[in-house]
């Protein structure tokens, strides 16, 4: 690519891979939105970049893990095409629920729908499958309104993938014990994260997970949104350890 | 759809009558109230000499030289309705003041009792009239807006055709200028016809404020009919180290009080749209009113309708002391959102218009919004409301609810299931609440999964407020690769979610 191309792309808030570093001054102003710690260190800018396409598998609750932080954060979210989703669930991860909006059936011709959306919505989350073209005209579309489109499940023209390799929880001691702590190993992959995929282990629900009473105040997560990925790999690791089987 | 029908009471002219009661002017004079330099009412006296509402000041006493014109006064308007509405209230319980000049009162229960709306009409009439002094016109329809222009028009309109009364009315009646004028300016010059354009077009095509015009030219009730009360917490009170008896200091209560509670509502995306005001004084007197509005309460809003108020009862009642506490109490609220965009800032008036687009698009219950509620099963914590809904919990989330779960599944199902033991015999919950067997495999949709561990069950009282409460439990089952949690209903397990 040359020069002046780049140069013209950066202009439209474009920029090369190699310039995607995960920065704060990016979440600051905005450019980012947050992610929790663990996966901060799987997105090669440290959170959501607007503009991007993320595709998610494997995984309902790495979907909406990706949400919380955002939510939590004043961002708005919309998940189509998913009519089973878990809203409670979402809550228990800290998404903002009021911040949330679903679209279960968006009907025979969803194009217009998830392009409406990523005109006004922070991150939308599309759950149908979609043909190639116009699956690359709605990333086409996030990029050019500043949005995130988070795919749930293969996407032709994702800058970053994220796939659920495993879903774990507590072991249930018949009848004694319930399910209290889910660890989700992830890898990341794509051909915007530069490199060789990297692996992560997200832990929930180490903590006791309190809900916003009314559909009023945010709900908070469990790291603050500015873990780096050392010290979140660090607690997953000890996590692990402590009560886990061996990932 | 019965509990919706209301009657309206209207006084005809009501600045007009305010101002000449306050000044003492006689009925034979023509009187006209004007805003600035308009006219915003006129008498039946000034009417005969041509004045009209909207007319300039200066033409309309060139058309009627001995016009009377006094300016337009809301505090006085309200000040002087106080006595009609607690004339109406002696006959019908539970009276609302829509503006001075009008108020709504639910009809069942008056009807029932008088026998016949048409005698509700007539008694109301006789007993404000006998009380006031004051002329009113009695309607009664099945929306708020329906009843108030049959109290234009005296009338009636029997059960379930209010659509049909409203038909033949010309669009002007809709209080909306902008909206008015581009109907007429596409040849829509009735209620009816402007009602049969299907709502998802009128949503797309005039945006969202038409939508609620488009209900009222229907004879639907202006939001969907809601009986849910607001949470008493909701309410803002003060208590007066002076008690309040002097208007001005009854102004600046009404201001601090307002914001309060403007603030309350606001921080959980609410609005108000009626307005219970309630006073209590030194002396131990109660005085209550609602007042409703047409559209959420703005701050200033509040406090105009709070002032009002204590101007009414300070100057009309025979109060034997001053107020000594004040509480405003939100009678109905609705979603700020998709109301009143003023309540959020700039980004979120993006995500507001980007979901009324996708509403326009799909139909109101094409976006639905999430409100966790009281219960215990991952569904019933959860309702979902169509985009723009009040959004306030059914069931008290506060309450403790045993066999709530830690945990809900991040994707829920309703599938038929099997749930057997290593016999391959099904598996059943005890009245003890014990499971008859070990859980070894689980069948859905005919796949066979070996069951690795299980918990549970815990109890669901689904239906707690309804008279036969039914047995189910929940029981959640590991496999190798996957949890899921299921729920034995009618002696059958179903797979109610799965935690991926």
């Amino acid at each position: 690519m040359s020069r002046s191309a780049t140069a013209s792309l950066a202009a439209l808030g474009v920029n090369p891979a190699s310039e995607l570093t995960s920065t704060t001054t990016d979440q600051a102003t905005g450019r980012v939105l947050p992610v929790r710690g663990e996966l901060a260190g799987l997105l090669p800018w440290g959170g959501l970049r607007r503009g991007s396409t993320v595709s998610v598998g494997g995984s309902t609750s790495l979907l909406l893990a990706l949400l919380a932080d955002a939510t939590a954060d004043g961002r708005w979210a919309a998940v189509v095409g998913l009519p089973g989703v878990g809203v409670l669930a979402a809550a228990e991860l800290g998404v903002s629920v009021q911040r949330l909006a679903l679209v279960p059936q968006p009907g025979s011709d969803p194009g217009p729908v998830i392009a409406a959306l990523l005109d006004g919505i922070d991150l939308v989350a599309v759950a149908c499958p979609l043909p190639p073209s116009l699956a690359r005209r709605l990333t086409a579309r996030a990029r050019q309104r500043r949005a995130v489109l988070i795919a749930f499940g293969p996407w032709p023209s994702a800058d970053v993938e994220l796939t659920a390799e495993s879903v774990r929880w507590n072991s249930l001691d018949d009848g004694a014990e319930t399910l209290r702590r889910q660890e989700i190993s992830v890898r990341s992959g794509g051909r915007g994260s530069a490199g060789e995929p990297r692996r992560v282990l997200l832990s929930f629900g180490a903590e006791e997970i309190e809900l916003p009473l009314v559909a009023g105040g945010p709900a908070g997560s469990d790291e603050p949104a500015d873990a780096g990925p050392d010290r979140a790999d660090e607690l997953a690791t000890r996590r692990a350890t402590t009560w886990g089987r061996p990932a | 759809m019965k509990d919706t029908r209301l009657i309206a009471v209207w006084s005809p002219d009501w600045p007009v009558v305010a101002a000449c009661t306050a000044t003492g002017t006689a009925a034979h004079v023509p009187v006209a109230v004007v805003d600035g330099n308009e006219v915003v009412s006129a008498s039946a006296v000034a009417r005969r000499e041509g004045i009209r509402r909207a007319m300039r000041k200066r033409a309309a006493q060139a058309v009627c030289p001995e016009l009377v014109t006094f300016e337009h006064d809301p505090q006085r308007d309200a000040r002087y309705f106080e006595p009609v509405a607690e004339a109406v209230e002696e006959l019908a319980p539970g009276v609302e003041v829509v503006q001075p000049g009008l108020v709504a009162v639910p009809a069942q229960g008056p009807v029932t009792y008088f026998g016949s709306a048409e005698q509700v009409a007539e008694c109301i009439v006789d007993h404000v009239a006998a009380r006031t002094g004051t002329e009113v016109q009695v309607g009664l329809a099945d929306s708020l807006f329906a009843a108030t222009k049959a109290a234009h028009r005296g009338v009636v309109v029997p059960q379930g055709r209010t659509a049909e009364f409203l038909g033949p009315l010309g669009v002007h009646e809709l209080d909306a200028p902008e909206l008015v004028d581009l109907l007429r300016r596409l040849g829509l010059k009735t209620l009816g016809a402007f009602a049969e354009i299907p709502e998802k077009s009128v949503t797309t095509r005039f945006g969202g404020p038409a939508t609620r015009q488009h209900r009222l030219a229907r004879g639907l009730p202006e939001r969907p009919l809601d009986k849910r009360r607001p949470a008493p917490e909701l309410a803002v009170a003060e208590t007066f180290d002076e008690p309040v008896g002097r208007i001005d200091s009854a102004a600046f209560a009404a201001k601090v009080l307002s914001e309060r509670l403007h603030e309350n509502l606001s921080a959980r995306g609410l609005a108000c749209t009626r307005l219970g005001i309630h006073a209590r004084t030194e002396n131990g007197e109660e005085l209550h009113r609602v007042w409703r509005a047409a559209e959420p309460l703005t701050p200033r809003g509040i406090a105009d309708r709070v002032r009002w108020q204590l101007d009414g009862w300070l100057t009309r009642e025979r109060l034997t002391s001053g107020i000594r506490t004040l509480t405003l109490e939100p009678a109905e609220v609705v979603d700020g959102t998709a109301l009143q965009l003023g309540l959020w800032g700039h980004d979120d008036e993006r995500a507001v218009r980007a979901l009324l687009h996708v509403q326009g698009l799909l139909g109101p219950d094409g976006v639905l919004t999430p409100v966790l509620d009281g219960g215990r099963g991952p569904k019933e914590r959860v309702r979902l409301v169509p985009w723009g809904d009040e959004r306030t919990p059914v069931r008290n989330p506060d309450h403790p609810w045993p066999g709530r779960l830690t945990r809900s599944p991040a994707t829920l199902a309703d599938d038929p299931a099997e749930l057997e033991d290593e016999n391959g015999v099904d598996v059943g919950v005890t009245g003890r609440l014990e499971l008859t067997a070990r859980p070894k495999k689980l069948v859905v949709r005919g796949r066979a999964r070996e069951i690795t561990a299980w918990a549970g069950p815990w109890p669901v009282d689904e239906r707690w407020w309804a008279p036969d409460p039914h047995r189910a439990a929940r029981v959640q089952v590991q496999t190798n690769e996957q949890a899921f949690l299921l729920v034995r209903r009618d002696q059958r397990w179903f797979l109610e979610g799965v935690y991926d």
